[in-house]
């Protein structure tokens, strides 16, 4: 089943192509529209891109998998990504790992099966300075705890 | 101390151009103009600014490696990729003063004659990237970006492109093909970027804390900012603390000041009245250091001759009672997936260092594992076409010349003394 941007969405492609000097620049602009579009970057996506900037799928391919942030299957409406490199650890990020495992009842990299929370450890967010961090989505949580880890979880709709 | 940058920081308006320009905004910018683009660049070398993403490279003889013909568009890049563990002072300027930082492109622009710039910004600081899209958007509305700034008869478009999650995107060649729209694999060089960088053009790539600071350097001169640092190392710089502190943030402070002040003095002491073990000292590629080496100027000559680096100026502070094996796993751990796979020393490499130190943390370490490590690191350094290898090879080689007694402990004891936990 082929796919295609919404209205919206390819006027974005259009603006975007004014901002570089080469039609592919847009692509990773791109996957983050289809991932916004269709909730993630789908076989049918990774073609519909390829005809927009004019190459091969397989490039877009080679693109979208190099970069962590582009999913290739669908995620959990809520992606709940905790950091867990140096910083965060020396202050209890593998802790708070643990115990948001067992809260969800998924592994690292695994969804509910209710579909609402996947979640997955990741490397540095760069917010060393208010260890440990966790990413919901396009948000940032800070100085996490546990206490506070399953407020934030608890208050997801 | 004087600040070059934080000085308004507290006031969260700040970021709103009325704010900034009420502070004197956009001042360097008309300044700029009324001069010569050598003069700027002369400046911007009187300064001794250092580049703030890791490698301290001169900024001004940076900007002096563009070809000197103009037949060929040239572009300013900046780095806004801010990946190395241990860092985020970026975010900081982003959020804080976003004005500071495009400011400083129309000056950098102006002075290296390009008409284009972009800001290749982190995928997963997303609200870093809308916050500096609508500083971009206020700066057009108000004639300080686009088609002739301020009735100079200068134009200069800033566009912000965002990665989509790779810590290689922060080497400099690696962030252009990013930007291309491929996947982010450094180049060989030669052709450096000044010659042949983003879109075959020529490409200056500067971290965002460099072009940040143009404005003040623009509006004090050179010499003034010089004066702040210590030799060789001029202005301030924004030092990250985290780790086992009492107080972890950035701080700005003087390109010379003392290691030790930074930990104990400024970020205040650390936690839990606990006593230091070991300072990564610039950011998680930088070799660490023991209690007894950090009373020492933090300039990049200085940190040098201990054998260590200044890099980004994130210094990670881990405490007694912290496992070094176990700190060096989650490291080499982060390694191995970052490593872009294009160089076998590094893509085989970074996998075994990865394996190796987390066997001996998890108490299935091997006589001769901690030789084994160094021999790899022999074998990576210096031996691909980025400092990816090296990045990993620098902890690996340190935590074992350090705190050896640690890894062999685990080994001979076939567990790891803490528990396996922070």
């Amino acid at each position: 089943m082929s796919v295609a941007f919404s209205e919206t969405g390819r006027a974005e492609v259009e603006r975007l192509l004014t901002r570089y000097p080469e039609r592919k620049a847009v692509i990773l602009p791109a996957l983050y529209l289809a991932q916004r579009e269709f909730g993630y970057v789908s076989d049918e996506a990774i073609v519909y891109i390829a005809g927009l900037v004019g190459t091969s799928p397989a490039e877009i391919e080679g693109v979208a998998t190099f970069y962590t942030m582009y999913n290739r299957k669908p995620v959990g409406k809520y992606h709940v990504q905790i950091c867990r490199n140096i910083s965060c650890s020396l202050l209890g990020a593998e802790h708070l790992i643990e115990h948001v495992s067992a809260k969800l009842g998924v592994r690292p990299g695994e969804t509910t099966p209710d579909g609402k929370f996947t979640l997955t450890k990741v490397e540095c967010l760069g917010s060393c300075g208010t260890a440990p961090v966790m990413q919901v989505n396009d948000d940032y949580h800070e100085n996490l705890t546990v206490e506070s880890i399953d407020r934030i979880l608890d208050q997801l709709p | 101390m004087e600040t070059v940058l934080t000085t308004y920081f507290v006031n969260e308006r700040y970021r709103r151009l009325d704010t900034y320009r009420q502070y004197g905004g956009y001042e360097a910018l008309k300044k700029a103009f009324a001069m010569d683009p050598g003069q700027i660049i002369d400046e911007v070398k009187k300064a001794n600014l250092r580049g703030r993403g890791g490698a301290g490279f001169p900024a001004g003889v940076k900007w002096g490696f563009l070809p000197k013909d103009l037949s060929r568009p040239r572009v300013l890049v900046v780095n806004a990729d801010e990946g190395e563990p241990g860092t985020f002072k970026d975010r900081l300027i982003m959020t804080r003063g976003p004005h500071l930082l495009i400011e400083g492109i129309g000056i950098s622009c102006f002075a290296l004659r390009a008409h284009a710039c972009w800001i290749y910004i982190r995928g997963e600081f997303v609200r870093e990237a809308r916050i500096v899209d609508d500083a971009i958007a206020e700066a057009y509305a108000a004639g300080l970006l686009g088609k002739n700034i301020l009735g100079s008869g200068f134009d200069l478009d800033v566009t912000v492109h965002r990665g989509a999650g790779a810590y290689i995107c922060g080497e400099e060649t690696s962030l252009i093909n990013s930007l291309e729209g491929k996947r982010g694999w450094p180049r060989l060089k030669p052709p450096f970027p000044a010659s042949v960088g983003a879109f075959g053009l020529p490409t200056i790539v500067n971290n965002v804390e460099t072009i940040a600071d143009v404005p003040w350097i623009i509006t004090h001169g050179g010499g003034t900012f010089a004066a702040l640092g210590v030799e060789k190392n001029g202005g301030t710089r924004l030092i990250g603390v985290s780790g086992a502190v009492n107080r972890p943030g950035v701080y700005e402070l003087s390109a010379g000041v003392n290691l030790k002040d930074i930990i104990y003095h400024h970020a205040g002491g650390i936690k839990d009245g606990k006593k230091l073990k070991a300072v990564i000292p610039g950011g998680s590629s930088t070799p660490v250091l023991r209690p007894d080496e950090i009373d020492v100027s933090y300039d990049i000559e200085s940190m040098g001759k201990i054998g260590t680096m200044a890099g980004s100026g994130g210094v990670i502070v881990i405490p007694e009672g912290a496992c070094m094996v176990r700190s060096l796993s989650v490291l080499m751990n982060f390694y191995a997936h970052e490593s872009c796979g294009q160089c076998t020393p590094c893509r085989e490499g970074t996998g075994w260092l990865k394996r190796i130190v987390g066997r001996i943390e998890e108490g299935k370490g091997r006589e001769g594992d901690v030789e084994l490590i160094l021999d790899l690191c022999d074998n990576m350094m210096g031996r691909t076409i980025c400092p990816l290898a090296d990045a990993a090879v620098m902890p690996a080689q340190s935590f074992i010349w350090k705190f050896r007694e640690e890894f062999d402990r685990h080994i001979g004891e076939q567990k790891c003394p803490y528990g396996n936990r922070f």
